[in-house]
């Protein structure tokens, strides 16, 4: 009998929490196989962060600190510089990275910090219960803009790997979508490229995953994956923003 | 025996530095010593001070409320400081940049032109340590070998060459003070 | 007297960090402790140690947690306001049992407050500053010689106790200059290993640093466990120096920088045979409760001295428990007060006595 599909061994043989159609799942999978792939496992240190991933630590078999809300970025720099030959890497949120730690991811880009990112960008607070996120789209209704968002008063959603691409110690930066295969293969080959980039000693890797959340969105899972689609790639175009051999691929 | 100083100046007269190499002099001499500097934004462009304590014994508070002695670079120095002296307190006054006589009649007053004597030796920028020079003079709290002993330490190796002008200015305050 | 140099106390706290192993700092600036990481960015590059200035201080302290988690030595410094910014990091530090130094240069608050010596943040460093049920083992030097000592210690206790150690000083700590001799060196190499830290799972079961618990039973027993740990602190870690306490009538209680202008008070009012002692903690958490205590069992009264507006107080009081009357004297905003106010406010105090 051949083997078609087992579960990665960096990670735990456990259900998660996450709600049906979600797809922290899969990020979680696919951040698995590439450690898995590269043969890294016991060599690395995830973060987890405040938010839908707060147990990160509970999935993944590989040694992890939870971090307080949008300081995984902080976190991770401590470890890094102590155990520089390590493989650190943060799983952050959109509130997260995008709104109460954003000085953390600016300034880890800005100094090139030799770490990854895994940034989900589902354009809602999903753990505290559907609040708006500094991603959430223009006219998007949530619990805290429940006449849908107003850039009048709340401003245009925050574009961060475009806002990271200024920096030139940001190594690798790139958007990926999860709504199909074919893009969710994307997303792995993305992945994989932030590991070695961090691999390589290039400097700072983030790669932003957009995301669904039917529960706070109010959709069924396939409604929410066409909304990523629909909605939010043309707002946050996909592609490579900086890779470190230069140029860009969108 | 302890004696209290605050030494004051405009920043950039080495202030800070003086009271640096007397309590390192004291140090070396085996005594009690602390130094405690103004600081914070009043430090720019403003008027700097330190407190300096050497002493035979312990040393109590190193912040320093009723000075034996206060040092005046400047005027607003000895505005500031002179009274807070202790009755019979000496007073050192840089006379090259205050013509004003102090107040007070219950302490002692010296003189010193600081800045036309170090002139005379070759820089005006040694003024501190011609002020430095009275103080030990009229204070005999270190010997003058350990304030040069000091001075190295306190100088960095690229200004050593500074040295013997700098004890030249030294002798040049003990000298006046001793008028 | 060679062995001695004459050393800015925020420069020889840094000094201090690095005799006892530590090679990492992340900080941010903030008078009056600025010093002491330009120290540490300058002597930790020749340690191959690392000096990161971080962005704020909420960042530095979160790369301490990091930094700690990951088994090394670290520290950080700051005064009261960036200390307040930092008090998220340290409760979760507390909460997932990380060692590391912080060090509270204190000036006067609140809001911006000044940047004159003040002890004020007394009951934030002592009762747990952050949210939830946590205490730091708090160090109060006197002297630029007794912050190397107890900066030495710190970094001890913080490994045996797995517990954030914080050094509180002040203004006058941080900014004044003494001699100072260090006792001794410890490299990085020597220290032991600790095993829980996170450095990869080679060979065993994933390590995790953590401070959520959703079970509130779970919560509940991290909470106990804490407990413990710091009921061991008070029954093994308090420091305190008495003067003059044998036959002391009266006694003055005071910490830090305050307590060494309070002896001046102490032997002026002795010469004039008042008989007058004092009572010196040099750990404030855990504090001496018991030495307190006993003391004020021959006491007509105490005195409690501090820059602040009677913060130590309460826990005199506490330890005191009615024995005797417990007076206080204090400055604040950044005012020192003198020994001589001291001796006043004492003598007016004894002749109500009599």
């Amino acid at each position: 009998m051949k083997v078609v599909a087992k579960r990665p061994r960096a990670l735990m043989d456990k259900p998660t929490h996450y709600c049906p159609g979600c797809t922290h799942g899969i990020t979680h999978r696919l951040v698995a196989e590439v450690i898995d792939e590269m043969d890294i496992r016991e060599k690395t240190i995830g973060v987890a962060p405040v938010g839908c991933a707060v147990l990160a630590y509970e999935y993944f078999d590989c040694d992890f600190q939870q971090a307080a809300h949008g300081r995984a970025p902080a976190v991770a720099t401590g470890i890094k510089r102590v155990l520089p030959e390590n493989f650190v890497f943060t799983y952050q949120g959109d509130g997260d990275l995008a709104s109460i730690g954003t000085a953390e991811i600016v300034h880890a880009a800005m100094r090139g910090e030799n770490i990854t990112t895994i940034f989900i960008n589902n354009a809602i607070y999903g753990m505290t219960g559907g609040q708006m996120a500094p991603t959430t789209m223009i006219g998007q209704k949530t619990t805290t803009s429940p006449y849908g968002r107003d850039s009048k008063s709340a401003g245009e959603p925050i574009r961060v790997v475009e806002m990271l691409s200024t920096f030139s110690r940001a190594a690798y930066l790139a958007r990926v979508g999860l709504f199909n295969n074919k893009e969710i293969k994307k997303a792995k080959k993305a992945i994989r490229k932030a590991f070695e980039t961090q691999k390589a000693g290039q400097g700072f890797s983030l790669v932003e995953l957009l995301s669904t959340c039917p529960t706070n969105w109010g959709m069924n899972p396939a409604e929410a994956l066409d909304w990523v689609e629909s909605n939010m790639v043309p707002y946050y175009p996909l592609g490579e923003y900086k890779t470190p051999e230069g140029g860009e691929d969108r | 025996m302890m004696k209290e100083l605050i030494i004051a100046g405009f920043g950039g007269q080495g202030v800070m530095l003086m009271g640096q190499v007397l309590a390192g002099a004291g140090m070396f001499e085996g005594k009690e010593v602390s130094w405690l500097p103004s600081y914070g934004p009043e430090m720019r462009g403003g008027t700097a001070n330190c407190h300096v304590i050497v002493s035979e014994e312990r040393i109590g508070s190193p912040f320093v409320s009723s000075p034996d002695v206060v040092v005046a670079m400047n005027l607003p120095s000895m505005d500031k400081f002179a009274p807070q002296l202790k009755e019979g307190g000496l007073l050192i006054i840089n006379s090259s940049l205050i013509d004003t006589e102090p107040e007070r009649k219950d302490i002692r007053v010296i003189k010193i032109p600081a800045n036309e004597l170090a002139a005379e030796v070759g820089s005006d920028r040694a003024a501190n340590m011609v002020a430095l020079g009275a103080i030990i003079e009229k204070v005999k709290i270190v010997e003058v070998d350990s304030i040069i002993e000091s001075l190295k330490e306190n100088l960095p190796e690229r200004h050593h060459k500074l040295i013997p002008l700098n004890e030249e200015a030294l002798k040049r305050g003990m000298e006046a003070a001793r008028d | 007297m060679a062995d001695k140099i004459l050393m800015k106390g925020n420069e020889a706290i840094a000094e201090a960090g690095i005799k006892a192993g530590c090679r990492f700092f992340f900080g941010y600036p903030i008078t009056p402790q600025n010093e002491l990481p330009a120290y540490m960015a300058r002597r930790l590059p020749m340690e191959d140690g690392v000096f990161l200035q971080a962005e704020s201080e909420v960042a530095a302290i979160n790369m301490v947690y990091g930094a700690a988690g990951a088994g090394a030595r670290v520290m950080t410094s700051s005064s009261s306001p960036g200390i307040s910014l930092k008090q998220e990091g340290i409760s979760y530090m507390a909460g997932s049992e990380l060692p590391g130094v912080i060090v509270n240069i204190i000036r006067g608050g609140p809001g911006l407050g000044g940047i004159q010596p003040a002890q004020s943040d007394y009951l934030q460093a002592t009762k747990g500053g952050g949210h939830g049920d946590y205490r730091l083992l708090v160090l109060a030097p006197q002297s630029v010689q007794e912050a190397v000592d107890l900066t030495m210690e710190a970094f001890d206790l913080a490994d045996k106790y797995r517990n954030p150690v914080m050094i509180l000083g002040d203004g006058m700590i941080g900014q004044m200059m003494e001699p100072v001799e260090f006792p001794g060196e410890t490299s990085p190499e020597e220290l032991p290993k600790k095993e829980w830290a996170t450095v990869g799972n080679e060979g065993r079961k994933a390590n995790i640093i953590n401070s959520l618990s959703l079970q509130a039973e779970k919560l509940e027993e991290l909470n106990l466990r804490l407990q413990k740990k710091y009921k061991q602190m008070q029954e093994e870690e308090v420091r305190v120096e008495t003067t003059k306490t044998e036959d002391a009538e009266y006694v003055i209680v005071a910490f830090g920088s305050m307590a060494r202008i309070a002896l001046s008070a102490v032997e002026r009012a002795r010469e004039e045979g008042i008989k007058v002692g004092l009572i010196r903690p040099i750990s404030l958490f855990p504090y001496p409760e018991q030495v307190v205590g006993k003391v004020a069992e021959q006491a007509k009264f105490m005195l409690t001295v501090e820059m602040n507006c009677g913060q130590m107080l309460e826990d005199v009081r506490l330890a005191v428990n009615g024995r005797c009357p417990v007076y206080f004297y204090g400055r604040t905003g950044g005012v020192v007060p003198t020994s001589q106010e001291i001796y006043e406010k004492l003598m007016e105090l004894v002749r109500g006595e009599k």
